[in-house]
């Protein structure tokens, strides 16, 4: 899986010295890695090592929440995103994101999928069209709802509605998707048709998954990071994280004598 | 102790509870099911044709009328009495004798005892009339105006009696059309003239005299129209006494009652089952389409449902975006602290607050402040005559509005709060502002919820009356707030309204015995009209429920 030459990558997304808190709890130390372009990217760790934090600072979900602050410097292509500047509605454009929980609005199929457009203000039907056809096409999804495109997502199954949030993230065609757990409520079956996706979705989008399943990020990313307690113990390439680890902590982690 | 199983030999413990809730449940539905039973039927059986009896009495008996001892009319009811007499016994006939304009009054309470022979002659005649509610007897002739008499044996007599009535009634609709809507619409326009003279009056006379005489041509005009309208209305009206029906009173008198003031005739001891059932329809829509009369007493009750019912409508869609927009605000934008918690226990404390209150508050502030402010803006040619200034349909939608904002507001706030947040994080995420997220997602998932608060405004809402006393609902209201009169919709209007309908009925009638089934008919209707308008609401919610499918109310 891991075929990437070893080329200087091209890096999407740097962190340098990130630090993250929630009021005074202090949830991400000194985090500075680089996330390279049109990779798969996994997030690894314990339960509350700050993986999915991390991973809401990038597109700013974070700021719904009272009493949180940020240092350091979380660079997008070069654009500063830790700064009050930042036009927070048009990052989101830019960093799609695909929940652990699906969650599809209480409305269509089709506009569901082009709910993005609708908002930036797009009405132009055959526009309109041409994307959830081309956005379920690449979600894997159109064969199964192409008749029932004006039914209520919410009548779709988990995975379905799972690879409709994805059909719509990507509608918007931002730089970055972010994978928050999207296969944690899935089936086998279901988890192993959103992990063929992603693998599809690389070639035209960086991707950022943050999982619970090791099994899951060997088979899905090119490159791994693994954080306890806030901290960012060791990132390298999948393949070598999982046989060869660098640090202790990493290998006890992967291992299963902890976590 | 008991010790538990799993394969059920002993119950576990608190399974007796069960017991109670289905008590607490049992005795609700109960107290529900006996009040509606008691209205239905109180309501129902007021259209459903009772016998008509004739009654000797014994001699002396001191409930013998005009010096005889044989009365008669509808057994109206039975029951116990509550003053014990020298007759012995202990029930009485409710008896509605009718004939007001001979006896002076509808009702009288018989002794059982006092009656020494009673029959059910089959020809007794029921006649409602316009006035003086009905009269019963026995049929003689019918005298018509070219001097024929038709007597009551011969053969033709029901049909002939039907079909005069038919006739007068017929006459009667177009009298009253002319009156109603050919002067309305006259008088209407001579008081737009008078209005517009009024206003020429403060310019300088030179410029005004063609105006003056435009106006002056067109009153001519109307004036002359209005002169051949009210010949016509009158000759119609004389004709409706051309024919007469002569009517044997069972206490002896003969009388001649014009059969233009005739509504309907109908023999109650000769009729079938079906054409009782017939009668009751017929009386059942006569109700519901009829205005009243007679103080209320007789006719039908439609001003009052069609008021109801545009005044409900009218507090809906004033009452849904203000308490929605306040509902939004509380819960999506404002900062949650002690300021918002306070509003919120305020605009739930709102809910308690007497209802006459409002109508207080809605009569000073709606009525004489904006009202009053409103005729001098716009109507000042009209005063000292107030246009809004008073009490009107607009104002108690306004009040009601008021009164039950409460009840949407927290109705809004539930069910925005049960939105799931992965809905707004998920259009938050795909670059929608806050206001997006809460117009294209979070209100369509929280209709449902937002209808049920509606429904239960409305409910609260057409019931009520206090308030609404004090700012328009009147006795009888001379026409519908929305008719055939440009602009068509008259929010200035006074209006008349089921519930007040009911205590005017119950409290203030100057007859009891007659306006006691009205006031039951006039509450199951209020109650239909309810039921009906939440049936709406609730059409719509299902409808929502199902094509956003969330299940989540």
């Amino acid at each position: 899986m891991n075929d990437t030459p070893d080329a200087p990558p091209d890096i999407t997304l740097k962190a340098i010295n990130w630090n993250f808190y929630y009021g005074s709890n202090h949830a991400l130390h000194d985090i500075t890695m680089d996330i390279p372009r049109r990779q798969v990217t996994a997030f690894i760790g314990p339960s509350g090592c700050g993986k999915s934090t991390f991973l809401r600072c990038i597109n700013r979900m974070n700021d719904l929440i009272d009493g949180v602050r940020a240092e350091g410097s979380l660079l997008l292509e070069d654009q500063e995103l830790n700064s009050n500047d930042v036009d927070v509605i048009a990052l989101r454009r830019r960093v799609g994101m695909v929940f652990q929980k699906s969650n599809p609005f209480p409305k269509s199929i089709y506009e569901n999928v082009i709910y993005g457009l609708r908002i930036a203000g797009v009405n132009n039907k055959s526009v309109l069209d041409d994307t959830v056809e081309r956005c379920l096409r690449k979600a894997a999804l159109w064969d199964e709802v192409k008749d029932r495109l004006n039914h209520s997502a919410l009548q779709l199954s988990g995975g379905q509605m799972q690879r409709l949030c994805i059909a719509r993230c990507i509608a918007v065609n931002p730089d970055v998707i972010l994978m928050d757990e999207p296969c944690s409520a899935l089936d086998p079956l279901a988890t192993s048709r959103v992990e063929d996706l992603i693998a599809e979705l690389k070639q035209d989008f960086t991707i950022i998954i943050v999982t619970h399943n090791m099994q899951q990020a060997g088979r899905v990313s090119d490159l791994t990071a693994f954080f306890y307690m806030g901290k960012l113990i060791e990132m390298d390439k999948t393949q070598k994280l999982f046989t060869n680890p660098g640090k202790k902590q990493t290998e006890d982690y992967i291992t299963g004598r902890f976590g | 102790m008991v010790h538990h199983t799993i394969n059920g030999k002993a119950k576990p413990i608190g399974e007796k509870w069960v017991w109670v809730t289905s008590m607490g449940l049992a005795v609700g539905l109960l107290m529900v099911i006996t009040l509606l039973g008691l209205i239905v039927r109180n309501g129902l059986a007021v259209f459903w044709p009772k016998p008509v009896s004739r009654i000797e009495l014994t001699e002396d008996s001191r409930f013998a009328m005009r010096g005889t001892n044989v009365l008669g009319g509808m057994i109206a009811g039975s029951r116990t009495k509550i003053v014990q007499s020298a007759e012995g016994g202990d029930r009485e006939w409710h008896l509605m004798v009718g004939n007001k304009d001979v006896y002076g009054a509808t009702f009288r309470y018989i002794d059982h005892a006092a009656a020494k022979n009673i029959s059910f002659p089959p020809r007794a005649i029921m006649v409602e009339r316009m006035e003086y509610g009905f009269a019963i007897g026995l049929p003689a002739a019918i005298h018509m105006a070219d001097g024929t008499v038709i007597a009551a044996n011969d053969s033709t007599f029901d049909r002939d009696l039907k079909a005069l009535i038919n006739e007068a009634t017929t006459r009667r609709k177009e009298i009253h059309r002319i009156e109603r809507k050919d002067i309305g619409v006259i008088n209407h326009e001579l008081q737009q003239l008078r209005i517009k003279e009024r206003r020429l009056s403060s310019m300088p006379d030179g410029e005004t005299d063609a105006a003056r005489a435009a106006i002056g041509a067109r009153r001519a005009e109307l004036q002359k129209q209005y002169e051949t309208l009210v010949t016509r209305a009158a000759a119609m009206r004389a004709e409706q006494n051309a024919h007469r029906l002569e009517l044997e009173l069972f206490t002896g008198e003969s009388r001649q009652l014009p059969i233009g003031a005739m509504v309907h005739a109908h023999y109650p001891n000769a009729m079938g089952f079906g054409d009782k059932l017939a009668h009751f329809g017929r009386g059942l829509w006569a109700f519901v389409s009829q205005e009243p009369r007679e103080a209320n007493m007789e006719g039908g009750i439609f001003p009052a449902i069609f008021g109801t019912f545009v005044m409900t409508l009218l507090m809906s869609i004033a009452v849904t975006p203000f308490g929605v927009l306040a509902a939004i605000y509380l819960r999506e934008y404002a900062t949650q602290g002690l300021f918002v918690r306070m509003v919120r226990i305020s605009v739930n404390n709102l809910a308690g607050v007497p209802s006459i209150v409002f109508g207080v508050f809605g009569l000073g502030f709606f009525v004489y402040f904006v009202g009053g402010s409103i005729d001098n803006l716009f109507f000042s040619e009209t005063l000292p005559t107030p246009t809004f200034g008073t009490g009107g349909i607009l104002w108690a939608s306004l009040t009601l509005a008021l009164m039950t904002v409460p009840v949407v507001i927290v109705a809004t706030e539930e069910s925005l709060a049960a939105v799931p947040r992965g809905v707004r994080e998920g259009s938050l995420a795909l670059g929608a502002s806050k206001w997006q997220t809460i117009a294209r997602c979070v209100l369509p998932a929280s209709a449902p919820g937002i209808l049920t608060g509606l429904v239960l405004a409305m409910a609260r809402g057409a019931g009520e009356v206090a308030p609404l006393m004090l700012v328009g609902v009147v006795k009888l209201a001379p026409s519908l707030p929305i008719d055939h009169i440009y602009p068509f919709i008259h929010l200035d209007q006074k209006f008349m309204h089921l519930g007040f309908h009911i205590f005017d009925l119950g409290f203030q009638s100057p007859d009891s015995d007659a306006a006691q089934p009205m006031v039951f008919a006039t509450t199951l209707f209020l109650i239909l009209l309810v039921v009906l308008l939440n049936l709406g609401a609730i059409i719509v919610r299902e409808r929502l429920r199902r094509k956003y499918a969330t299940g989540a109310f």
